[in-house]
């Protein structure tokens, strides 16, 4: 018996909750088809959360059945999705040949991060395509630039230091004229590693209270700094991205496990905190920075 | 002695690739502290060494990099018993400043950095006394502590200790009872 999930037509933050919450009750083994036949839409968070899910169902390998729509489709192709989909899902219906052009509207493909040398290569690319795009279309501060790849190099490095396994990054700009009325920029880092609860647990980092769990974890590591690491030069990481989002209006969120925290701007409502979501394996961040306002 | 140590050059040999100019990444920042310290190590020296850190040909710096490269380096070296290291930065820019100023805030440390137009300073977290201190011992050159207090109108004993400090810190140079700024030699 295979369980269908339903992938919705709009792929992010929220979206993937609802692939989760299908996801949640099936046992690991459990075959799976993930159907995205009708998806039009996925952010950067979307599709390497997707490729998140495949990884951690790597006890029996999933279904993908991928978009339907020519244009979907094509996207998809251009961020290097279905690249690595490949090594994770079975992949059902038409899929593109790879296009070696790329796409050069993406300001970073879907790159895999298991190593160091990985996150160089990710910041060069930044550098190379940021002034263009971050600084010249969206009309974002070129002070921002530097920031902005500081802010890359250390979500990346999160990865590294603690997931415990390699995870991936896409960055990409889009209209979110809906919730914003502006474009902007956002970073996607997604792993199915240990977690923070779980990176912190190695060190024995519980909180003086009885309250330990995803949300405490989280709290912990994004809001104070904790790391498992008893040097005090750590944690500065996630310090300096929080310093660089306040300055630039930016939001960040990250979800590990059944959490979700996030630091939001004026301009957004999402929640500080949500608790008991389905859990799921890893981190997940991302970081959206948005267009200047125009005056 | 002084050493010239161009971070761009280290950067390149520390990743044996020549297309990375950015000081990112925490094992990066690690290698070439490493390289720091060991080219350091390896010229003979009496018991006092300068160094010049050149970010010249650096584009970027991240937090953890900065940690590795400068809170780690200067907080090591300024720990070592036999060998009194001083540091001047040079190069650094506005790109560097936000991961740096962050990681020196952090473990409460300053540095003697180089201005493009020649001349020191001091960057990082400074009592005022310090700053005045630091202030009085670059115009008088090479002073003694009296000699400072009575420019500053500040008791001796205070003076005497606030410079006593910053020579631990090596943020200026002590030779006898005298205290001269770390630029002075660069």
């Amino acid at each position: 018996m295979t369980a269908v999930v339903k992938v919705p037509p709009s792929l992010d933050e929220a979206g993937f909750e609802q692939v989760l919450q299908q996801v949640a009750d099936l046992p690991e083994d459990a075959k799976m088809l993930l159907d995205a036949r009708h998806t039009k839409w996925a952010s950067p968070y979307g599709l390497g959360a997707l490729l998140t899910l495949g990884q951690a169902r790597d006890h029996a390998r999933p279904t993908f059945a991928v978009p339907e729509s020519d244009e979907t489709l094509s996207y998809w192709n251009r961020s290097n999705f279905f690249y690595y989909a490949s090594d994770l899902y079975d992949l059902k219906g038409v899929v593109p040949r790879k296009s070696p052009a790329g796409d050069s509207q993406v300001l970073l493909p879907i790159t895999p991060v298991t190593k160091s040398e990985d996150v160089h290569e990710v910041v060069g690319h930044i550098q190379q395509k940021a002034q263009q795009i971050i600084a010249t279309e969206l009309g974002i501060d070129p002070k921002a630039i530097v920031g902005f790849a500081m802010t890359l190099s250390e979500v990346c490095q999160n990865i590294i230091e603690h997931a415990g396994r390699g995870g991936w990054v896409m960055v990409q700009t889009y209209d979110w004229r809906k919730r914003l009325g502006r474009r902007v920029v956002v970073i996607a880092v997604c792993d199915a590693g240990v977690g923070f609860r779980g990176s912190l647990d190695t060190a024995g980092h519980r909180a003086p209270t009885d309250r330990w769990d995803d949300g405490a974890a989280l709290e912990a590591a994004v809001m104070r700094g904790v790391s498992r690491f008893r040097d005090p030069g750590r944690g500065q990481g996630l310090a300096g991205v929080r310093k660089y989002i306040a300055r630039w209006q930016g939001k960040l969120s990250v979800r590990s496990g059944t959490a979700r925290i996030a630091i939001v701007p004026d301009w957004d409502d999402d929640a500080p905190l949500l608790e008991n979501l389905p859990r799921f394996p890893g981190a997940q961040i991302q970081v959206t920075i948005p267009e200047r306002a125009k005056r | 002695m002084t050493n010239h140590i161009d971070l761009g050059s280290v950067l390149r040999q520390t990743l044996a690739a020549h297309l990375y100019s950015n000081l990112v990444t925490r094992p990066t920042g690690r290698a070439v502290r490493s390289e720091i310290e060991r080219q350091l190590d390896s010229v003979p020296t009496a018991e006092r060494a300068l160094a010049i850190i050149d970010f010249s040909q650096v584009s970027m710096i991240d937090f953890s990099c900065a940690d590795e490269v400068i809170a780690k380096l200067v907080m090591n070296r300024s720990a070592h018993p036999t060998l009194e290291s001083y540091f001047v930065f040079r190069g650094m820019n506005d790109d560097h400043w936000d991961a740096i100023e962050t990681v020196l805030e952090r473990h409460g440390l300053a540095l003697v950095v180089e201005r493009e137009g020649g001349g020191v300073e001091l960057v990082g977290v400074l009592a005022d006394r310090e700053r005045r201190a630091w202030e009085g011992v670059k115009r008088r050159g090479r002073t003694l502590p009296a000699d400072l207090a009575g420019e500053l109108g500040e008791p001796e004993d205070d003076i005497g200790e606030t410079l006593d400090r910053m020579w631990k810190r090596r943020l200026i140079m002590r030779f006898g009872d005298a205290y001269m700024p770390v630029g002075e030699l660069a």
